[in-house]
């Protein structure tokens, strides 16, 4: 593996080595020391050409803790505002030494395109491209349901998961089906017609409008974030008839199995898709999955830049 | 292939290095067996398995993975991270064996030091191995052996444990030269 650009490019057993270095790793940010020498002497540089704040905290917090270099690297007040393009910038970060590039596009592919071209010789990591993947997202998330409702057992057989709100815009939600399904877990989204895209009955799914109905028998409920910034037009005539229908509230929480657990990618609209006692109800894992986020993060930094890679081009 | 130990002779030896560790320490109450996995974690586990038949209590006994400390990761391929676990005592202030099947190198010792010392601060670190082949690259020896088997660079020591491997033995092949 010498990329992450997509959960569709995972076999399911490097999806667990994931998992798994991952749930080891977690014991070196519970102990007293944070800080490994695994990956000193190499440069991540994280370029991020979307605003992130978790992502890119969290990449930089992993990388930090393996002891690596860390550049960041924002469009804003970069020379990619004064219209340089990838390419350019690509070869800039290959000319520094960087070792690997964290890259957040708001053009779906960009990882993609970074990868192919050869413009560097490092790895590539798909921090978010447009609606297409967050693969480290569903990483952290299918590692976040695997450590609260998989006892003995490493993949995620069995569970059922609904994915609620703006799956047309979510890349969160792609990467996620893909990861989840490929786990053995079951995934329902729950959405207006209108945020659901098109080709929907290709996906491993089940699809439902109806999440009172859904909402009984899933072991996880996956919110999504509306995404204002990503809709040119109206997907829903106002948001108090989205929250009615698709949101989380009090009533909906009490539906829920006894073991069941809320989850949210973030930042979260509070009183859009989840009410505050919702989001701080004692079923939130969502602050758990932000400090799992570094965790799986590490495994992947890890795994991707420790070793020689099989082709034996890096080192 | 020669055979170095049959089983009755690997018992003896880990039966001898369990009492060892005893007298040195005068006893099994400060001591904390840590064993560094695959094989070393086998090791300790028998090590201290032994001290309590002969002690009459139960022994603190862990694992050590020293993966992320190796200074020959970008050697190789990634590799997958075995499990650490440390007794209910911890390791501060405690008389800590780090406990490996073969000493060869050296270089598994050495990162297994910066690996517990990200734990905590021991009182003593003593070293038990089952096969010193020799070869060294660091300054660093056992304080407890159960055979020094001389070696050449080219030959390969194979320790087999019965719940890994279906039986005990430790075996002595020609590699390629």
């Amino acid at each position: 593996m010498r990329h992450l650009l997509s959960i569709a490019d995972l076999t399911t057993p490097q999806a667990i080595q994931i998992l798994d270095t991952a749930e080891e790793l977690s014991r070196v940010s519970d102990g007293p020391m944070k800080k490994l020498p695994t990956l000193r002497g190499r440069t991540i540089v994280n370029l991020f050409a979307e605003d992130s704040t978790r992502t890119r905290i969290s990449f930089e917090a992993a990388a930090k803790r393996l002891s690596a270099d860390v550049i960041n690297f924002s469009a804003k007040g970069s020379s990619v505002s004064k219209g340089e393009s990838l390419k350019d910038t690509a070869q800039t970060l290959q000319a520094m030494g960087a070792d690997a590039v964290i890259i957040r596009h708001s053009a779906s592919g960009a990882a993609q395109r970074l990868a192919d071209n050869e413009w560097m010789t490092g790895s590539v990591i798909n921090a978010g491209d447009g609606t297409h993947e967050h693969p480290s997202q569903a990483l952290l998330d299918a590692f976040t349901i695997r450590r609260n409702l998989v006892h003995g057992g490493n993949d995620l057989a069995g569970i059922r998961v609904a994915i609620v709100g703006d799956i047309l815009h979510s890349r969160v939600a792609r990467s996620n089906v893909l990861l989840l399904t490929k786990l053995g877990a079951h995934v329902t989204l729950v959405a207006p017609p209108t945020l659901l895209p098109t080709g929907i009955e290709e996906w491993p799914v089940s699809v439902s409008y109806d999440f009172d109905e859904v909402i009984a028998n899933v072991d996880v409920v996956m919110m999504l974030r509306i995404q204002m910034e990503r809709m040119s037009e109206l997907f829903f005539p106002n948001a108090r008839e989205y929250s009615h229908y698709f949101g989380l509230n009090r009533d909906r929480l009490k539906k829920m199995k006894p073991s069941a657990i809320v989850m949210h990618p973030g930042p979260m609209n509070r009183g859009l898709e989840i009410t505050a006692d919702s989001a701080d109800s004692a079923r939130s894992v969502i602050l758990q999955q932000v400090t799992n986020g570094v965790t799986v993060r590490m495994a992947i930094l890890y795994l991707l830049l420790a070793g020689v890679q099989e082709s034996g081009v890096q080192g | 292939m020669s055979l170095a130990l049959p089983a009755p002779d690997m018992d003896r030896a880990i039966t001898r290095i369990s009492h060892e560790i005893l007298e040195r320490n005068s006893g099994s109450e400060t001591i904390t067996l840590l064993g560094i996995p695959t094989r070393g974690a086998h090791l300790a586990a028998r090590i201290a398995a032994k001290i309590e038949s002969i002690e009459g209590k139960t022994a603190q006994c862990g694992t050590l993975d020293i993966t992320l400390h190796r200074d020959d990761l970008r050697l190789r391929p990634p590799r997958a991270l075995m499990p650490t676990t440390i007794p209910s005592l911890g390791v501060e202030n405690r008389d800590v064996i780090l406990v490996d099947d073969v000493l060869f190198s050296g270089r598994t010792i050495r990162a297994a030091l910066d690996a517990l010392g990200e734990i905590g601060r021991p009182a003593t670190v003593q070293l038990a191995v089952l096969v010193d082949r020799g070869h060294r690259q660091l300054p660093i020896r056992a304080d407890y052996v159960g055979k020094n088997l001389p070696t050449s660079l080219s030959q390969i020591i194979k320790v087999q444990f019965t719940e890994l491997d279906g039986l005990d033995a430790v075996t002595l092949e020609e590699g390629e030269a």
